[in-house]
């Protein structure tokens, strides 16, 4: 079947979709978006996180055909083309919150979720938040680091929030 | 595998209608994980997401049902209903906020968790503590007919609905007083329950002159089930002694008796998350908890409001 939606504010069309296919998989490996990664396949692991209409969802969990005519973000979304990486991701480089990098993009758009609906979380805030992506690499300490610093920066600066 | 996706509620019965084998797919939070490792291929997949009804909510009162109502959309996130309706079913908003991780709670309904029917879905022991009068919605061509929740669960991922029927919503009757629920799992997120318990007091009102207290139990039988026994000692002990009315302490006898009862009433196995005799052990202490906690809260309201 065809499947026809918006990612990342364009519109896009992919052709000859298992009628059984996750979005993850239509992402990656029908329409060029491999950022999205695949790992658990069961909603476990979160690093197949992305926004669908404005929620964070994990992609492996939501049929492709479910997404027609519906608005994708991914991580692929998350750079501006004029004024470079989000916030979020400028603060996970700083941090030194990416060590693989594996589930670096579902953290990113989860905390870039989280930073919208709470500028300002607390540490229990965060972990609640990111509950749902895990990390074998950091520990976790850098990613809090990072989430911290994201938020600390959003609010010194609220006119150069992320929109 | 067939992909179907009616625009709305009377095209996705006649869509089940017409091909009963169809499976409904909302949040995918459970179907998709079937499918992703190809435990299941259904011939066709019915998607609800199109239909915004199943993701509203209303309150009202309804036939048959005593007192105000939350008809509940069966497609509400849990997310949602834990933003929404912490005041109005505390028990399933509590419960909700221990399904999966965010993402998951922004795609997993209380629907799905009926349709699947899993012994250890996490809003079945809410949805018995709330009261037998928990009303599920079934939808076909034929009609609607209201299913207790008491009725509901007949075997292991085995519900009653008939292979023509969609779950249009559930009636769960407001809080009447504290609700609360437990849950046992390795760590705080992304756990399914090793066992669970909802526990919930309703006391007297001027339409119902006994008090009477709902449980139920999750993942420690072959369908999410109520402690009958249990709630039958609970309710005469606090009657009997005039508990509901002057509130106070109930005594480490019958905290105790209503924790042994609750989990003689579980059959819980040896499974992989979980031995049968560590279930049981872990039922009582949530009764006991979950009942030390209301009673605290009830006694609590008696005295702000004296």
């Amino acid at each position: 079947m065809r499947v026809t939606f918006r990612a990342n504010g364009r519109q896009v069309e992919a052709d000859d979709v298992w009628e059984g296919e996750s979005l993850l998989f239509m992402l990656r490996e029908r329409l060029g978006l491999p950022g999205s990664k695949n790992a658990c396949e069961q909603g476990e692991c979160g690093s197949c996180t992305v926004y669908l209409d404005g929620a964070t969802v994990c992609s492996c969990l939501v049929a492709a055909g479910q997404v027609q005519g519906r608005e994708v973000r991914t991580v692929e979304g998350m750079a501006d083309p004029d004024t470079g990486l989000d916030p979020v991701q400028q603060a996970f480089v700083d941090a030194g919150a990416v060590q693989c990098g594996f589930c670096t993009p579902g953290l990113l758009i989860q905390t870039h979720a989280l930073l919208d609906r709470d500028p300002q979380p607390g540490d229990n805030d965060i972990r609640e938040a990111l509950s749902g992506n895990l990390c074998r690499c950091t520990g976790y300490e850098k990613i809090m680091d990072a989430v911290r610093l994201a938020s600390a920066r959003r609010c010194a600066t609220p006119s150069e929030a992320t929109p | 595998m067939e992909f179907l996706r009616p625009a709305t509620w009377d095209e996705a019965l006649a869509a089940k209608a017409a091909d009963p084998s169809a499976l409904p797919i909302s949040g995918g939070t459970d179907v998709m994980v079937e499918l992703n490792f190809d435990r299941h291929r259904p011939a066709a997949l019915l998607d609800l997401n199109r239909i915004g009804e199943l993701t509203t909510w209303e309150r009202g009162t309804f036939e048959g049902q005593r007192g105000e109502v939350i008809r509940l959309g069966a497609a509400v996130p849990y997310s949602r209903i834990t933003a929404e309706l912490s005041d109005a079913l505390p028990g399933l908003a509590i419960a909700g906020n221990t399904v999966g991780s965010p993402q998951i709670r922004n795609r997993g309904s209380v629907g799905g968790n009926l349709g699947g029917a899993s012994p250890a879905g996490d809003a079945h022991p809410a949805l018995l503590a709330a009261g037998r009068d928990v009303l599920v919605e079934a939808e076909s061509v034929r009609g609607t007919r209201l299913i207790p929740i008491d009725e509901f669960y007949v075997g292991v991922k085995r519900n009653s609905l008939a292979a023509d029927e969609l779950i249009r919503a559930v009636r769960i009757p407001v809080a009447d007083g504290p609700q609360t629920f437990s849950k046992i799992g390795t760590r705080n997120a992304m756990v399914i329950a090793v066992c669970a318990f909802g526990f919930a007091l309703h006391p007297p009102t001027e339409h119902r002159a006994l008090g009477t207290v709902g449980t139920g139990i999750g993942s420690a039988a072959p369908t999410p089930r109520r402690a009958p026994e249990a709630e039958l000692f609970l309710t005469e002990e606090l009657a009997e002694r005039g508990l509901w009315h002057r509130g106070g302490l109930l005594g480490p006898a019958v905290i105790q008796r209503f924790g042994e009862l609750a989990a003689a009433a579980a059959s819980p196995i040896d499974d992989v998350r979980g031995s049968a005799a560590y279930r049981r052990h872990a039922l009582a202490v949530m009764a006991r908890r979950t009942l030390t906690w209301s009673w605290n809260d009830y006694t609590q309201s008696l005295r702000s409001a004296a």
